[in-house]
């Protein structure tokens, strides 16, 4: 294909197929939410349905993309268009991520101290005697209603001290987080150098990286609910501080498949060139995402 | 799928496919143009039944016709409807069709995600209306859905409404990438950035603030169900969080949000304006900046929708002037509009005449905004139905005539015939009146103290909802004309030629009547 030609796909039926893998995946997911007191209701056959279109729209549709490619239909302005819309994608992702910090920030700074009777807006609260006796920490371990309506957890998250540094899974979790996208940096260089079997090692690396992290992050969560009574019931910190690492844990979920889907195609189907393999970095891209946003986490949600 | 590998060299020389599957399976940036203009304007009529459901109800003092129940589910979807389904999509439907025409490209850049994009859209919305049949009804809180109205005393149906806007949103980033892409990415050589069009400027900007604040959209109503469902207390006081966050984070997508629906309104006006009158658009590089300076600034002033929460009062001032230094690009533009007909050898086709109404009844808007944006004011005009004709008029007579002006404006490039231009101008007429006999003594009304979203009000404001009421039925009905002059200009009528206008400019005028299926096969040479 010469470079004065534009590239034109044919028709396809993916798009259509998505989209009411869409609607059956939100319409089960909202009757199952609806239907949770009810344990007869059939809901969430409908999500399972929709879940399964779902991933098998994504794997034909994807297939496809990459039989295109590597028959070499591509023109090098579509290569660009795939490049430019990962990047905007993951910069919806950031200002998704966004909405959760500066709610975050909001109740910190002004939300909780307010309901304590501090500062202009404070005073109106105290005056009128609401939440009386609420004192204003954070991690708030004590709800405003004292526990009337949430259960209050025994213990936070949060920075426990030097002394007690090496037992704070948090710590160990930004340790393997930090690690791995030094490894998907490596495999990058690897695969750069034409040198398949670092890529593939230290890809695989990366993959174990974020299962430990995942893992440890599934340890923390028992830990929380089962040791410490911190669950999403436990007022504004349980809220924030499950919201936050719960999304991120999704999205490292989310990272790490795509990162064993492109080891995999790397291992069985030997895809990839040096000069031409967007769809790892595409997945490195957002594997670095998921990583920057994590340190955010872990220096707002964990350390401060 | 090999066999189709092979065959989609030879596939631009084809025309599109014959029937059902051509819509459902297209990636041409045509057909799904027309798919998006198609739905939004099926939007426009629903979100206007239910606009009329209101105005019915609204005609005398007391309850006449529907329920107060009904009447906040009218309110509410009325609102989400005609901003989701019927402005959003119009815009997307026309970026489609003439973004690629006009930078000189093939087609949209990810032509099969642009499907996508649209066709999640009849699905969502298919869920959204559904909610009215379900027990406790459609929701009931009001376009923004302030918690806790939405959250601890929702209908069980906000779930849906909520996987609902979650899609509707999904459609929006999807369109917006692909628009940015298209335009960072495919434009024709010789098409630099400061040689684009105004309207796919606009768009570029516009499409940056989709991407920006849709998924914060997206983490309101994520929190919202978390709250409602899964115990935790965002926006609630008493487990730490504020229902007054959920306003900010509302608005914090709210704002972008509006001029989301404004920036290509913008741009289309531009053109028209240009065209007829026949003389070179007023202060190209200066409409770029001041468009690309209100999309900075809106995301610094949402909290002006909120000035009698109880902000500090340092937030106040801040927002105060903040919004108010909006009305200094916005005044660049309206300069500029009116210095471009200035001395032009004008002429009043029915685009022309939509685009002059733009231009004054959106100042009319964006006047009573700025008397909203001073803080001591909004304390009196808040909520009352001063607000209502605000809003109204920077998107009936704004967002709504753009689009009509842009249909009337590009529809003989699109089917190859000319409109009727005497019911052009006379459904130009009668919407013009419409609107204004609507929207105009909602003003009077609103300073009088009338507060929005009751179906009942007191004696004194009998008259003037009399009066509304009875434009709201006229412009809704000169709506359907609107359909009728479109549907017979599609079937036939006079053969427009290639350029259309004697003074319009552009790639687009430099293709045939109809564009070809496929417009460009090879990059246009551009000057």
């Amino acid at each position: 294909m010469s470079a004065q030609t534009y590239y034109v796909p044919e028709q396809s039926r993916f798009p259509i197929f998505m989209a009411v893998s869409l609607f059956l995946l939100v319409m089960g997911a909202s009757s199952t939410i609806n239907n949770l007191d009810n344990p007869d209701s059939n809901s969430s056959y409908i999500l399972y349905a929709g879940l399964a279109c779902l991933f098998t729209t994504m794997f034909f549709w994807f297939r496809q993309v990459i039989k295109e490619h590597l028959a070499g239909l591509d023109s090098n302005q579509l290569k660009t268009s795939y490049v430019y819309g990962m990047a905007w994608f993951i910069f919806s992702e950031v200002m998704f991520f966004a909405a959760f910090f500066g709610a975050l920030f909001y109740v910190r700074s002004f939300a909780v101290p307010w309901l304590s009777g501090e500062g202009e807006n404070g005073v109106g609260i105290s005056a009128i005697g609401l939440w009386e006796g609420f004192e204003s920490s954070w991690p708030v371990m004590t709800t405003p209603d004292k526990g009337a309506e949430y259960a209050l957890a025994e213990k936070s998250m949060a920075w426990p001290g030097w002394g007690h540094a090496l037992e704070w899974l948090p710590l160990w979790n930004t340790i393997v987080l930090l690690s791995s996208s030094v490894t998907v940096h490596f495999a990058h260089i690897g695969l750069k150098n034409g040198d398949r079997k670092k890529f593939n090692r230290f890809l695989g690396i990366t993959v174990g990286l974020a299962l430990i992290f995942v893992g440890l992050q599934a340890a923390e969560y028992y830990e929380a609910y089962v040791h410490y009574g911190l669950t999403l019931n436990s007022g504004i910190y349980g809220s924030t501080f499950f919201m936050l690492t719960g999304f991120h844990g999704f999205h490292v979920m989310m990272g790490g498949f795509m990162l064993a889907v492109m080891l995999a195609r790397s291992v069985f189907a030997g895809h990839f060139e040096d000069h031409d393999h967007f769809g790892f970095e595409a997945a490195s891209w957002y594997w670095h995402f998921v990583d920057v946003v994590w340190v955010m986490l872990f220096l707002f949600v964990y350390i401060l | 799928m090999s066999a189709v590998i092979e065959n989609h060299h030879d596939d631009h020389h084809h025309g599109p496919a014959k029937g059902l599957t051509r819509w459902l399976y297209t990636t041409n940036h045509k057909d799904i143009g027309t798919l998006y203009l198609w739905f939004s304007f099926a939007m426009f009529l629903i979100g206007g039944a239910m606009a009329l459901v209101i105005r019915a109800e609204l005609f005398q003092p007391g309850m006449q016709i529907v329920e107060p129940e009904f009447y906040n589910q009218m309110i509410t979807l009325h609102g989400l409807i005609m901003i989701f389904g019927g402005v959003m999509p119009a815009f997307v439907g026309l970026a489609n069709w003439l973004v690629p025409m006009m930078i000189g490209a093939p087609d949209m850049a990810l032509p099969r995600m642009n499907n996508l994009s649209f066709w999640i859209l009849p699905f969502a919305f298919f869920i959204l209306l559904s909610s009215l049949f379900m027990e406790g009804g459609a929701p009931n809180f009001g376009w923004t859905f302030y918690a806790p109205l939405s959250t601890t005393y929702a209908p069980p149906s906000v779930t849906f409404f909520i996987f609902s806007v979650h899609i509707m949103g999904a459609s929006s980033i999807m369109g917006a990438i692909n628009v940015v892409v298209t335009i960072m990415n495919m434009r024709a050589p010789g098409v630099t950035l400061m040689k684009m069009p105004l309207f796919v400027w606009s768009w570029l900007i516009t499409a940056y603030l989709l991407i920006a604040v849709m998924p914060v959209l997206a983490g309101a109503v994520t929190m919202m169900l978390m709250d409602i469902h899964f115990g935790t207390s965002f926006f609630n006081a008493a487990g730490g969080g504020d229902p007054v966050l959920f306003q900010h984070i509302f608005w914090f997508f709210g704002h972008p949000e509006v001029y989301i629906m404004i920036l290509p309104a913008f741009g289309i006006v531009s053109h028209i304006i240009e065209t007829f009158s026949r003389k070179q658009l007023f202060g190209y590089s200066s409409m770029v900046w001041a468009m690309l300076s209100i999309a900075i600034l809106s995301f610094v002033v949402w909290a002006h929708h909120m000035f009698t929460v109880g902000l500090p009062l340092a937030a106040e001032l801040f927002f105060m002037w903040a919004t108010m230094l909006i009305a200094v690009p916005t005044g660049v533009k309206v300069f500029n509009w009116v210095a471009t007909m200035f001395k032009g050898s004008l002429t009043f086709e029915t685009p022309m005449l939509f685009a002059i109404a733009f231009v004054v009844l959106f100042t009319i808007g964006g006047l009573s905004g700025l008397m909203l944006a001073i803080v001591p004011a909004d304390f009196q005009y808040h909520d009352t139905y001063f607000v209502v004709a605000h809003f109204h008029y920077v998107l009936v007579p704004g967002a709504i005539f753009s689009i009509m002006a842009a249909v009337y404006y590009w529809i003989p490039k699109w089917s190859g015939n000319m409109y009727d231009e005497r019911l052009g101008k006379l459904h130009f007429w009668l919407s013009f009146i419409g609107v204004n006999v609507t929207f105009f003594p909602q003003h009077f009304i609103g300073l009088a103290g009338m507060p929005r979203r009751y179906p009942d009000y007191a004696l004194q404001f009998a008259d003037w909802n009399m009066v509304s009421s009875v434009g709201a039925f006229l412009f809704g009905v000169s709506q359907i004309l609107f359909l009728f002059i479109v549907l017979k200009t599609v079937m036939g009528g006079k053969k427009a030629t290639d350029q259309v206008w004697e003074g319009a400019r552009g790639l687009e005028w430099t293709v045939a009547s109809p564009a070809p299926y496929h417009t460009f096969t090879t990059p246009p040479k551009v000057d």
